[in-house]
């Protein structure tokens, strides 16, 4: 009882904060909010919503495959957007496939979000021969494209793991993989803004007052850090989904009967010009308003976590 | 002077060289000596308990590098800065810093910097309370720090703003409150009125003076504006190019200047009296401390230097009207009583 008045409290606190006013105040950011949230939603709950499991190799029919949308002449009311070429129902297979992307997307800059952050910090507050240490592996990284460290981390994965466990581990491989060779943009990005917060006079009253270092770090330049690591993070899940379709489209993905977004793309790409239009289509379309949301709600939580734009 | 039987502050030899030179690298393919910034050289001061020491100078003599030694910002190259019988340089650890840290603080320049921008001004004011655990319980912290922010003349409510809600003058306000959070004895000011508007400074220094009253403050108030000083200070010290050029009692100080640098500041000051007459400008700037000049630093500017000057760096001696100078031309009589003649630079 006293913890649902609590949840109430804090609910009434929520409705009554600038950050709830200026989220109300603009109808794209409301779209854009309930459109990733429809799209999370979805995907948490894929194999109670999807109307065919296509997972299932048994229950496909190549008799239908190639199937128009619905609403097209030769479409079928239970393929809504139509199927590809194994006969799986497109609608399905997207909605399953944003699953795999936005878990792959999400943990990889999860992790590349933490250590980027906590290098930068370290190496921007530290300064000296930490610093540089740091900030030449980030340089001596960033002179590989990133998708071939990708591509290396992969490969050493399998060399190392028998190909069974390989193939239920790869989406984990993945998101190291992404996670590891993304982090340098957020160091690079924290370590410069770092450089310019920690000669800022209320760090040296911190320091005044003998507050540890890393106190100093987390809580008073990470606050003034973030603004500009939470936009790159939001374009970075972009990077990440795309980053992972590649990958996939190598055939060093996560295994092709599960296939994600970015898989369908590819696979779709094929008959575009055979006048199956979509089978790449509804991915693609279905990816660029995943992305955009992310995208628009990052840049409105930028402004509206900034006291001095309120 | 009034000597107490032990000063609360006593600077002896404080020296701080920086390492300017280029890296290693390009230093040894260009064969280019190591470069020092001697930003402060060999410095003596003491300051007694309740008392306000000013120092000044021009842009760059290392007033604002002193206020940082002092605090522990930076650690002295050489020399010792003791503190209540504590040789400061001489504790290592944070634990052993600690109790001296609480008895000192520090108010900064720029208001505008010196508050977290994310923090509430509860949160700035109670920091250092909580950093040296001087309170227990949250309710207590919050009354606390309602009293620090009406102490110094803002609402209790004002806590739950942010720093951008206020005027240059209430941070500043805000950031004595955060300095007198911790119950400081001894307060560094580094110039905490140059970035305000000239009516909000009087306030500022106004309320610093009630404080320092009221709760038998010290402080280390560094300006380069000599009106400043002569409103807040007890005693004054003229700093050029890492040195005291003069110290002295603030009234000594400004009706009998000896050293010439001192007399030329002091030309300087705008004056009802002498509004019409002709004034000595300062002539020359501050020269490099990277490479000062030999002897005494002042002597391209000054307009009583012969060779001794050139060559011979001047101690610092005691005068007959209760300042230190260090000047040869002081000690030897040669400036005449009367203005300053054109200074040769």
């Amino acid at each position: 009882m006293k913890t649902w008045r609590n949840l109430k409290d804090l609910i009434r606190r929520f409705a009554g904060s600038d950050v709830f006013f200026s989220f109300k105040r603009s109808p794209t950011v409301v779209a854009a909010f309930l459109l990733t949230l429809i799209f999370l939603v979805a995907a948490v709950f894929a194999p109670w919503i999807v109307p065919h499991n296509t997972y299932d190799v048994a229950s496909l029919n190549l008799m239908d495959a190639r199937l128009p949308p619905a609403w097209i002449e030769g479409g079928r009311a239970t393929y809504l957007l139509g199927t590809d070429e194994q006969g799986r129902d497109v609608f399905s297979t997207i909605i399953l496939g944003s699953r795999v992307s936005l878990l792959v997307g999400f943990a990889s800059v999860i992790l590349a979000l933490t250590l980027g952050v906590a290098l930068g910090l370290i190496a921007g507050y530290v300064g000296g021969v930490t610093d540089t240490v740091i900030m030449r592996v980030a340089d001596v990284k960033l002179s590989f494209p990133a998708i071939l460290i990708v591509l290396l981390i992969d490969g050493v994965a399998r060399g190392v793991m028998p190909r069974d466990l390989h193939d239920k581990a790869a989406v984990y491989v993945i998101v190291l993989a992404i996670g590891f060779s993304a982090w340098i943009q957020y160091a690079r990005t924290v370590r410069g803004l770092t450089l310019v917060e920690k000669n800022k006079e209320y760090v040296q009253a911190a320091r005044v007052i003998g507050l540890h270092p890393i106190l100093i770090m987390f809580r008073h330049v990470l606050p003034n850090v973030t603004g500009p690591v939470l936009v790159i993070a939001t374009l970075g899940l972009g990077i990440a989904v795309l980053t992972e379709s590649t990958l996939s489209f190598l055939g060093v993905g996560v295994p092709p009967t599960e296939p994600s977004l970015g898989t369908l793309i590819r696979i779709g790409n094929n008959f575009l010009f055979s006048g199956e239009w979509w089978m790449a289509i509804f991915p693609g379309i279905f990816l660029v308003l995943l992305v955009l949301s992310v995208n628009l709600l990052g840049d409105w939580l930028r402004d509206a976590l900034n006291p001095k734009l309120r | 002077m009034a000597e107490s039987p032990r000063p609360l502050v006593k600077v002896s030899g404080l020296a701080r060289y920086f390492d300017v030179s280029a890296p290693w690298l390009n230093r040894v393919l260009d064969g280019q000596p190591r470069l020092i910034l001697r930003a402060v050289d060999g410095l003596d001061f003491e300051i007694s308990k309740g008392e306000t020491l000013a120092l000044v100078g021009e842009s760059g003599c290392g007033k604002s590098t002193v206020a940082r030694l002092v605090v522990g910002l930076y650690r002295p190259s050489t020399g010792s800065i003791v503190f209540d019988g504590v040789d400061m340089a001489g504790l290592g650890g944070r634990a052993e810093m600690a109790p001296i840290r609480r008895r000192l603080q520090m108010i900064f320049q720029d208001p505008y910097a010196s508050l977290n921008p994310r923090w509430r001004v509860s949160a700035i004011v109670s920091e250092p309370i909580r950093a040296f655990r001087l309170i227990e319980g949250e309710s207590k912290i919050v009354e606390r720090v309602g009293q620090l922010l009406r102490q110094v003349g803002l609402s209790p409510v004002d806590g739950e703003k942010y720093p951008h809600e206020f005027s240059g003058g209430q941070r500043q306000r805000i950031s004595i409150a955060r300095a007198l959070s911790s119950q400081p004895e001894f307060l560094v000011c580094d110039e905490p009125t140059s970035a305000l508007d000239v009516s909000v400074q009087a306030q500022i220094l106004n309320l610093m003076k009630d404080l320092q009253r009221q709760l038998g403050l010290t402080y280390l108030f560094i300006s380069h504006n000599l009106a400043v000083v002569r409103h807040i200070a007890d005693r004054v010290g003229v700093m050029y190019l890492g040195r005291l050029a003069e110290i002295g009692p603030k009234t000594t100080l400004f009706t009998l200047p000896r050293h010439p640098y001192t007399r030329m500041l002091l030309d300087t000051i705008p004056d009802l009296d002498m509004t019409g007459c002709k004034r000595t400008p300062v002539a020359g700037e501050v020269p490099n401390p990277i490479n000062p000049p030999s002897g005494c630093a002042f002597h391209p500017r000054c307009p009583f230097a012969n060779d001794r000057c050139k060559t011979e760096r001047p101690e610092p001696k005691a005068n007959e009207t209760g300042s230190i100078t260090a000047c040869h031309a002081v000690e030897e009589g040669r400036p005449p009583a009367g203005p300053l003649p054109a200074a040769a630079a």
